[in-house]
């Protein structure tokens, strides 16, 4: 029973970061369509970023006080900022003349610039796994018996408030609204007055800020980083993506923290080796069964 | 030395494209195949022939994805699953690992039939799916067979692979180290695919693929079997990799499950961006000019940069070049370098007169 909690815990902890991936997988997928093959990376640039931050900042240990409050900041702010505007590039310079394009046209070129920017990372910190500082003290809360590290607390506070935060700008907001009306039919939105490319713009923006913040919580939870990341994290947020329903962004969250639960207890149960077939698995069987995905509703094939 | 086989290559099948006369176009065919062929009376450095098997297997393989990608349209980005189970069907049966050693000839034929029979295996449950989906679905699979090989330790000798695999033999007479025979059976592989490929276009099952390819809808509407079809490209697809698998696992004498990981799909399928999707030319010279790049290009740049003093990996690059290629292809010349003249026009209707602005 105490493993149970204590790897359920993990499970939401890790689950949390696929959130904060699949929101920008499932933003980006519900106004253009495309999956954005290259958003796994511009997750690991975010986790890069904040690395770099700290070391401007001379953080290389544990912080305590304002200096951890400035520095840890700082860090999460300047990567989210940094990756929005990495994605806006992108979008930009490799995505947008592709808007009309056959439909493989732009996954095949996300697939490229996904391998540019893991390139762009090996050169940059080298091949092998760079350590991230423990910025974090660590006392851990024993909550009915299992331990709770104040990692965990602050992936999991960080990760919600951002997903409020978003659920409020998207709902709450005419930038929002303009979202949501260039999801549902580009055209019609067009007529209406809104600018189409300012508001695709603005998605890869907050989708990949996300990736940001997700990139600076998995550099504190797990004080290490790799250029390789994003692939795997990628393809797992993707997965939790469609698992919660594509285009859908709290099925992205619920799916984010399924698939955190499954890898976290697969690695329990099977061993760590067997993780990534599970999920994978899970994938697969979420395409091929359930298209829509847990939230999603089931959409009639366009002719 | 070794340029001038791959230039020499790709020149004689850029040219032959582009000459109207048919008589012309076979002439120069069959200089080269005479060429290739002949090559071994001149050029007696065994190093060459080992940079070419390899590229050759490449070959191989992107005729086989062609047939997935290019005919049929359905975008797979696992296909280096089906390669690591035509090595891994050499590295379990021609090795100390079971102590079974059948014969190479044999098991080219048991890896090119297994290959197809996963293909299927593989297909099935993804034939109601399209386009990025299914795309994201063959990625799975992809990473799902190279960490089944690597974690059933007690079968596939785990993340170590199986080595001292059997050397092959031809009527007695060992292959040993030299990889001189190799090119030899990849020569004669290629021939066998090119012929493959090019009569399954013409035939009644190309036009099939290439009807689902661009409306798989009308195709149906038509009275086609868009399961036995799309099945068929699939298998027939994995089984050029499983071929290819045999041979690129024993002259390497070694399996592992790290030779086959995403990188490698993506590497073919580049191949056939680069080259041209769907036109057979193209995905030759495509795959040619990658491996000249991996396996020629790069390695000389690193030597060459060290010797004026530059510690520059070029070979650290490969990613980069893939990755620019990708998007390079995509946006400034969707159809690939050597498209089929059919395929470049619909892609260039495609695209042009539609709002780019927006």
């Amino acid at each position: 029973m105490h493993e149970f909690l204590a790897q359920l815990i993990n499970g939401i902890s890790l689950g949390s970061i696929y959130a904060l991936i699949a929101l920008g997988y499932t933003m980006v997928y519900g106004i253009i369509g495309l999956i954005n093959f290259a958003h796994g990376d511009v997750y690991t640039l975010g986790s890069f970023f904040s690395l770099a931050i700290l070391a401007l900042l001379g953080a290389t240990g544990e912080l305590h006080g304002p200096a951890l409050l400035i520095d840890a900041g700082l860090a999460l702010f300047g990567a989210a900022l940094l990756c929005g505007i990495v994605g806006v590039l992108i979008e930009r310079l490799a995505y947008r003349r592709l808007r009309n394009a056959p439909r493989l046209a732009p996954l095949i070129t996300a697939i490229g610039v996904s391998f540019i920017l893991e390139n762009a990372m090996q050169v940059w910190k080298g091949p092998s796994p760079v350590p991230f500082p423990a910025i974090l003290p660590n006392p851990a809360v024993t909550v009915a018996g299992v331990a709770i590290s104040l990692q965990q607390f602050v992936v999991v506070g960080l990760a919600i408030a951002t997903m409020l935060a978003l659920q409020l700008f998207v709902h709450g907001t005419r930038m929002g609204r303009a979202m949501r009306a260039t999801a549902q039919d580009r055209d019609a939105a067009r007529l209406m007055g809104i600018d189409i490319n300012k508001t695709i713009a603005l998605t890869f923006l907050i989708g990949s800020a996300l990736a940001g913040v997700a990139g600076f919580v998995s550099g504190v939870y797990y004080q290490s980083t790799w250029f390789f990341n994003g692939f795997g994290a990628g393809l797992k947020a993707f997965t939790a993506a469609v698992l919660g329903g594509i285009g859908n962004l709290a099925g992205a969250m619920l799916g984010g923290f399924l698939i955190g639960i499954v890898e976290s207890f697969a690695t329990w149960l099977l061993g760590g080796q067997w993780s990534n077939v599970a999920v994978f698995a899970i994938l697969i069987l979420a395409l091929v069964f359930r298209p829509s995905g847990l939230l999603g509703e089931t959409l009639p094939e366009k002719v | 030395m070794i340029y001038i086989y791959f230039l020499a290559a790709i020149a004689v099948v850029v040219v032959a494209e582009r000459v109207p006369s048919v008589g012309a176009k076979r002439a120069l065919y069959a200089a080269l195949g005479a060429a290739l062929l002949l090559a071994p009376l001149v050029d007696h450095n065994d190093a060459d022939y080992n940079v070419l098997a390899d590229a050759g297997v490449f070959v191989l393989l992107a005729l086989g994805l062609n047939i997935v990608v290019g005919f049929a349209g359905l975008l797979d980005l696992g296909y280096a699953a089906f390669f690591a189970i035509g090595a891994y069907t050499y590295g379990m049966l021609a090795s100390p690992q079971f102590g079974i050693h059948l014969q190479f000839w044999v098991l080219l034929f048991v890896a090119a039939a297994l290959a197809a029979l996963f293909g299927i295996i593989l297909g099935a449950p993804t034939l109601r799916l399209h386009g990025d989906y299914l795309a994201i679905v063959t990625l799975g699979f992809g990473e799902i067979v190279p960490q089944i090989f690597q974690n059933l330790t007690a079968y596939t000798g785990g993340p170590n692979g199986i080595s001292a695999l059997d050397f092959p033999s031809f009527f007695g007479h060992s292959f040993g180290q030299r990889a001189l025979p190799y090119y030899y059976v990849t020569l004669a592989l290629i021939a066998l695919g090119l012929a493959l490929a090019r009569n399954l276009r013409e035939s009644r099952l190309g036009r099939a693929w290439m009807a689902i390819r661009e409306d798989e809808l009308a195709a149906r509407h038509m009275g086609i079997n868009t399961t036995l079809v799309k099945l068929s490209a699939f298998a027939l697809g994995a089984s050029f990799s499983g071929l290819g698998g045999v041979v690129f696992a024993a002259k390497l004498s070694l399996v592992s499950p790290d030779l086959f990981q995403f990188q490698v799909s993506v590497l073919i399928v580049s191949m056939l961006v680069l080259g041209g999707m769907g036109n057979i030319p193209g995905v030759v010279v495509g795959s040619l000019v990658l491996t000249l790049v991996n396996s020629v290009v790069l390695p000389q740049a690193n030597a060459l940069a060290g010797a004026v003093g530059l510690h520059v990996d070029f070979s650290s690059y490969h990613f980069f070049i893939y990755g620019a290629i990708l998007v390079g292809i995509m946006l400034f010349k969707p159809e690939g370098l050597l498209p089929s003249v059919q395929r470049r026009e619909e892609l260039r209707h495609a695209t042009a007169p539609q709002d780019v602005r927006a």
